[in-house]
């Protein structure tokens, strides 16, 4: 497996991705109804960065946002030194539901997007790059089949190897696993921080699952309840990498984590915004 | 029962029963050709043939049956322009059903894309369009001979090829069988997963490769049940066509067979009809269930 660490002695960047004041809001008849309010975030190179929050906070807004898939209202957005305007491949996005075309194989479906990238590249060599993701996502029998021809799970292990394929500069993960049951869940779990801890892809994802986000990120984003949703706490996860989900929850510090996070969706959910957190990280920091 | 329900008889054995029954009334309308012995007026014995039934003008299976024998045993003969058999009337008429169905096709296929592909174009365009759809084959007819009047391609002899009732035949077939065609494209193109856009977009694929691509594929099971109706629409509207130019064909044979008299015909084209359009439709079905990804 072909290792694409940053080189040494190049230290990576700190403000890889750069979320300036975002904010969205959709016009109504009963008037303008923001939805996220001044999102700021700074995300380092090579950072895993979790979003977390209630269904229908806004969290998946911020990604569409990000992805170029949903217009921002007000704000910046600066990736690797530029601006992000619009959608483009230097973002790969593996969404909710794989959204695989269901008239290609998943060969095609990943050759699509690589076509598009290394256009210079020549055809083998193309094939090649789609035919190495899919198999280290495990599909290395299943590349001429079609969508329907695959379980829910190993469609999204094809949406996994499109994005991945596409070399990107950062990774959008859309609830990827939430529409899988949770043994599917943890495989596909294992196979992303797999590809990812081999190519360390600056990557924003965003879930409802606590465990989920404990195990996969390096840093872990809480945002209120929407409407008008933002930052609400920012947590530092401080598990050693490589990860097994064994060591990771036998770690004294996993169920201390776990009881914030969950603590502080439950204030949110009962709509007592910033009472308990008047200092975002700063109870992070206490408990880790 | 447990027999017909083991060999799946029921499948076979209720459309016999079905047309049983259909012939059972074709009778009963029909009536019966009776020979009566009489005295004429003078006297003499004659002998008299009455047809008694609701419609007496109506032939009986029977009579259709031996009237239309010489043009089902020879089913591609000629023996004249308006004399043919019934598969060489079959195919003239199928030759202009494709050529009307295939500008139909060419019109309307990207007629329903920018439909679904813009909304001011849907505003612009569909009042018209529910307009123009209802109208009828015989409506429209004497607008294409208006139209294409000063139409007319001779050969070398200076025999006409293709003149003014062609054109105005191919364009009443085509402007009556584009609407469904151009309806369900449209709605495919609108129901086209915005999943599958976003993926168009994340890639940032071209115009070209997000119709060709994308759009396209994920219509083709819209745009082919469309082609299907259009076809069956085009078939419908050969006998009007066929009828109002007097062109040899199954329609025109049929108007020909009525205006002589002979009204056993009638029946064979109609029959003719139903069972080419039938085999059009399935066949259509066929090609259709082949695109039916998902």
């Amino acid at each position: 497996m072909k290792d694409i660490l940053p080189l040494p002695g190049v230290s990576p960047r700190r403000n890889y991705l750069e979320l300036r004041q975002l904010n969205k809001t959709y016009a109504t008849p009963k008037g303008p109804a923001v939805i996220v309010n001044d999102f700021n975030l700074d995300i380092a190179e090579s950072e895993f960065v979790t979003l977390i929050g209630h269904s229908g906070c806004g969290k998946s807004t911020v990604l569409t946002m990000v992805a170029g898939l949903n217009e921002v209202t007000s704000g910046g957005m600066v990736l690797a030194g530029k601006e992000v305007t619009g959608a483009g491949p230097d973002r790969g996005v593996v969404f909710q539901s794989p959204s695989l075309l269901p008239w290609r194989t998943a060969l095609e479906n990943v050759m699509l997007g690589v076509n598009q990238v290394f256009y210079t590249a020549p055809k083998s060599e193309r094939q090649q790059i789609a035919e190495y993701y899919l198999s280290v996502v495990g599909l290395c029998d299943a590349m001429d089949k079609r969508p329907a021809e695959l379980s829910q799970g190993m469609r999204q292990r094809v949406g996994i190897a499109r994005a991945f394929a596409l070399a990107p500069k950062m990774l959008l993960l859309d609830e990827p696993f939430g529409m899988l049951d949770s043994l599917t869940r943890y495989e596909l779990q294992a196979v992303l921080l797999n590809l990812w801890r081999h190519q360390r892809i600056t990557t924003l994802m965003v879930t409802h699952d606590v465990d989920e986000a404990l195990y996969l990120s390096d840093r872990i984003v809480c945002m209120t309840d929407g409407p008008e949703a933002e930052v609400g706490d920012i947590v530092t996860v401080p598990f050693q990498r490589p990860r097994d989900r064994t060591t990771v929850m036998e770690d004294p510090d996993y169920y201390r984590l776990r009881e914030h996070l969950i603590e502080f969706l439950e204030i949110h959910a009962h709509r007592k915004k910033r009472v308990a957190f008047a200092n975002p990280g700063s109870a992070a920091l206490a408990a880790a | 029962m447990a027999f017909i329900k083991r060999y799946k008889l029921d499948s076979l054995l209720l459309p016999l029963i079905g047309l049983g029954a259909f012939l059972m009334l074709w009778l009963v309308i029909a009536g019966r050709i009776e020979t009566r012995k009489a005295v004429d007026e003078f006297g003499d014995p004659v002998t008299k043939t009455v047809k008694t039934g609701i419609s007496p003008d109506l032939p009986t299976p029977g009579e259709t049956w031996k009237a239309s024998k010489p043009y089902l045993v020879e089913p591609f003969a000629k023996r004249g322009e308006l004399d043919q058999g019934i598969l060489a009337f079959t195919k003239l008429s199928l030759i202009l059903v494709m050529q009307g169905y295939l500008i139909a096709l060419l019109i309307g296929t990207p007629l329903g894309f920018f439909l679904g592909l813009s909304k001011a174009f849907t505003k612009a365009m569909d009042p018209i369009i529910q307009v123009l759809r209802p109208v009828s084959p015989l409506a429209w007819f004497p607008l294409g001979l208006v139209l294409f009047s000063s139409v007319k391609l001779m050969d070398g002899g200076g025999k006409t090829v293709f003149g003014a009732s062609d054109a105005a035949a191919l364009f009443t077939i085509a402007i009556c069988s584009m609407w469904p065609a151009v309806m369900n494209t449209a709605v495919g193109v609108r129901a086209v997963p915005q999943d599958y856009l976003n993926v168009a977009k994340v890639l940032k694929l071209s115009k070209a490769k997000t119709l060709f691509k994308v759009l396209l594929p994920a219509t083709l099971p819209y745009m082919f049940t469309g082609f299907r109706l259009s076809l069956g629409i085009a078939w419908l509207v050969i006998v009007a066509v066929e009828m109002l130019t007097g062109r040899p064909g199954v329609g025109g044979f049929l108007w020909q067979e009525y205006n002589a008299g002979s009204y056993s015909r009638i029946i064979l084209c109609i029959l003719t009809i139903g069972v080419v359009g039938l085999v059009l439709d399935r066949l259509m079905s066929l090609v259709e269930a082949r695109f039916k990804t998902a």
